[in-house]
């Protein structure tokens, strides 16, 4: 997975709560076997009509934040279906950072699983980053620098380290191989 | 130390720590067609194996057809889907429930069914509703692909330890055949919100929950994750044991094992909680959701609510609400009754068992479909579509003139041709009722199986109540 440190970029601001990850990858998207390729189809019925013309007011459709890295949203991120499928799309499209007041579980781990950076603060801080321009995220300062302002984000130890090494947890795993074989020697056998 | 259930199931399931988090060990995989293939490739790329193919099991349920299943399948992305799912269990040794096979149907209706869930387990899925299986005393819950990977090499998962958060459903329902498990979830929801479980596990409890069957606990299980917990569970009871008795998969040695968990799989009296909530089920009547998330629910005898009313001084909630609105085409003030309805689902791995399908039934016998309304009925397994019509229920179901199908996920999320079309409205006992769910443009109310059996008869929902 690909390392990631510091991002500086113009944010994205979609003040909605709730975005739960139908809106994020529709359905009709999900039966590709591949990875790659789901940028095009991000919040595909608020991009594009039923036509497949642009929807002029939807923020993503504004010139104004084309190449940015950091979207900014509301409570309960995420939430919804397990589909990974919205992690791919939205590290696809290309950001990086996602910064809400809350995000859902199943969805904020498979972030870290994709390189992609979510951050939690409180909802005044994020209705304030939603009027900036450009901002700073320096994750392993675990800071935010906007409009002159420094503020903290927390992020767990564990996490961080997944992200600044690009680490693939399913190595990390492997080097237990030892315990695991000693515990399911008594465990499984239970259940058979 | 005084332990909840979920303590218990985490701690004698750690195998060890890792920075910090926790090697937690998984007794049961369950695998599908739409959120593996990424999995498997992952696999073969970095030349990995699956550690426990005899731990691991898969069906095809999210776009498989439900009509005449001798046809080919007519989507051909879909048909690449399903055929790859085939090929990588043939090359991985992974046992597979597919489209011809007597067993087949929605992953979190067979596992329960052939006896792969099993009480004090740790059970996962690339599926967020893989909290149903909770409802038998297990750790059961929804990963991602990379996750679903992680599982396949290594058995394994890294996990947070989640906090605890009982939900305590007192007293008794007033009318047990109109106030059902769905209404008593949708309440549940309602109350605590789309977010009220984020980062934590919930534990059913109270006099209420043990009164329910082991298919109404499902379907309180199942819709866990619609409050954004990361699981939910009802400790194992003789109704569960009862359950799980000589079916495919239980142990040999079951016997011995329930001797065990009656000891063992039980919160301690004297366990704290991290959160608690607290409902009255006599006070709990039938539900209809009117917005865009399953909070977004009222009793049926209310009106469309006002945006800021619901959103009581939440300005984010308040448009969020407008948005709903304006999505459904309904305007505030209008009695949920005079809702008039499209289309009816019964389906879904929250409401397609045999007991819901008893229920639709008792009500539609000898009535029919109002003939504005298309409406079909999908059982969620095999299994359970033979057992309905040994009953003769598929007879009363098409004499009323709904269409019986074969099994799947079906409309509940409109991967397969079953979809509601731009603007449709459709009465659905599924679990979400997001924007475009079941369909671009499509409207979907949230009912149980019985509301949403009135309302295809009716033509709008109806105090099912009155009825039953």
């Amino acid at each position: 997975m690909e390392k990631l440190s510091k991002i500086s970029s113009v944010i994205t601001p979609l003040d909605r709560p709730n975005i739960d990850t139908d809106q994020i990858v529709p359905k009709q998207f999900l039966k590709l076997v591949q990875r790659t390729g789901f940028g095009a189809f991000l919040f595909y019925d608020w991009r594009f009509d039923q036509h497949g013309k642009q929807r002029k007011e939807f923020v993503l459709n504004d010139s104004k934040y084309s190449g940015s890295h950091i979207l900014v949203s509301g409570e309960n991120f995420g939430c919804g279906s397990s589909r990974e499928h919205a992690t791919w799309a939205i590290k696809d499209y290309g950001f990086d950072v996602i910064i809400a007041p809350s995000f859902a579980d199943i969805f904020y781990n498979n972030c870290f699983k994709n390189g992609i950076l979510p951050i939690s603060l409180p909802r005044d801080i994020v209705s304030d980053l939603m009027k900036a321009n450009v901002i700073q995220v320096d994750l392993a300062a675990q800071t935010i620098q906007y409009n002159s302002k420094s503020i903290k984000f927390e992020i767990s130890e564990s996490r961080k380290k997944t992200l600044l090494e690009g680490l693939d947890d399913i190595a990390v795993t492997l080097q237990h191989d030892k315990k695991i074989s000693s515990f399911e020697k008594t465990h499984v056998l239970r259940f058979i | 130390m005084a332990a909840t259930l979920f303590e218990k199931i985490w701690d004698s399931h750690k195998v060890d720590d890792i920075d910090g988090r926790s090697l937690i060990y998984i007794d049961r995989h369950m695998v599908h067609e739409v959120t593996s293939p990424q999995a498997f490739d992952g696999l073969r790329i970095n030349k990995r194996k699956v550690r426990r193919p005899d731990l691991t099991f898969a069906t095809m349920d999210h776009n498989v057809p439900t009509t005449n299943r001798s046809l080919p399948i007519v989507d051909q992305i879909s048909a690449i889907q399903i055929k790859t799912l085939e090929k990588n269990c043939q090359e991985f040794g992974i046992p597979l429930f597919g489209l011809d096979s007597p067993y087949q149907g929605i992953v979190h209706v067979i596992g329960p069914e052939l006896g792969i869930t099993l009480p004090g387990t740790t059970i996962v899925c690339g599926d967020s509703h893989t909290s149903t299986h909770g409802a038998f005393g297990a750790f059961a819950l929804g990963i991602g692909t990379s996750d679903v990977e992680h599982v396949l090499a290594t058995q394994c998962l890294i996990l947070d330890k989640p906090k605890t958060f009982e939900i305590k459903v007192d007293g008794k329902r007033r009318n047990n055949h109109a106030v059902t498990a769905k209404d008593i979830i949708l309440s549940i929801i309602k109350k605590i919100g789309t977010a009220g479980g984020n980062g934590t596990v919930l534990e059913y409890r109270g006099q209420a929950i043990s009164d329910l069957s082991m298919d109404e606990r499902m379907t309180i299980c199942n819709m866990s994750i619609e409050g954004g917990a990361r699981a939910g569970l009802v400790a194992p009871d003789q109704k569960t044991f009862d359950y799980l008795k000589g079916r495919q998969y239980t142990p040999k040695n079951y016997d011995d094992l329930v001797q065990e968990w009656k000891e063992t799989l039980k919160t301690d009296d004297n366990a704290k909680f991290d959160k608690s909530f607290v409902i009255d089920a006599s006070q709990i009547i039938p539900q209809v959701s009117w917005g865009t998330n399953p909070a977004m629910t009222a009793d049926v005898t209310d009106i469309v609510p006002d945006p800021a009313e619901f959103a009581k001084g939440d300005s984010s909630q308040e448009i969020a609400a407008k948005k709903a609105l304006e999505y459904m085409d309904l305007k505030s003030g209008i009695p949920l009754t005079d809702i008039k309805i499209d289309r009816v689902f019964i389906g879904s791995c929250t409401n397609a068992r045999l007991q819901d399908l008893v229920e639709a039934a008792s009500v539609i016998k000898g009535r029919k479909v109002s003939p504005n309304v298309k409406a079909i009925i999908v059982p969620g397994s095999q299994q359970v579509k033979r057992q309905a019509e040994n009953m003769g229920l598929d007879k009363i179901f098409k004499d009323a003139n709904f269409e019986w199908r074969e099994s799947g996920c079906s409309m509940c999320l409109g991967m397969n041709p079953d979809i509601l079309s731009r603007g449709e409205r459709c009465a659905s006992t599924s679990n979400r009722n997001f924007e475009g769910r079941q369909g671009a443009g499509g409207r979907t109310h949230l009912v149980s199986p019985i509301m949403a059996a009135a309302a295809a008869i009716a033509g709008h929902f109806v105090d099912v109540r009155e009825w039953v």
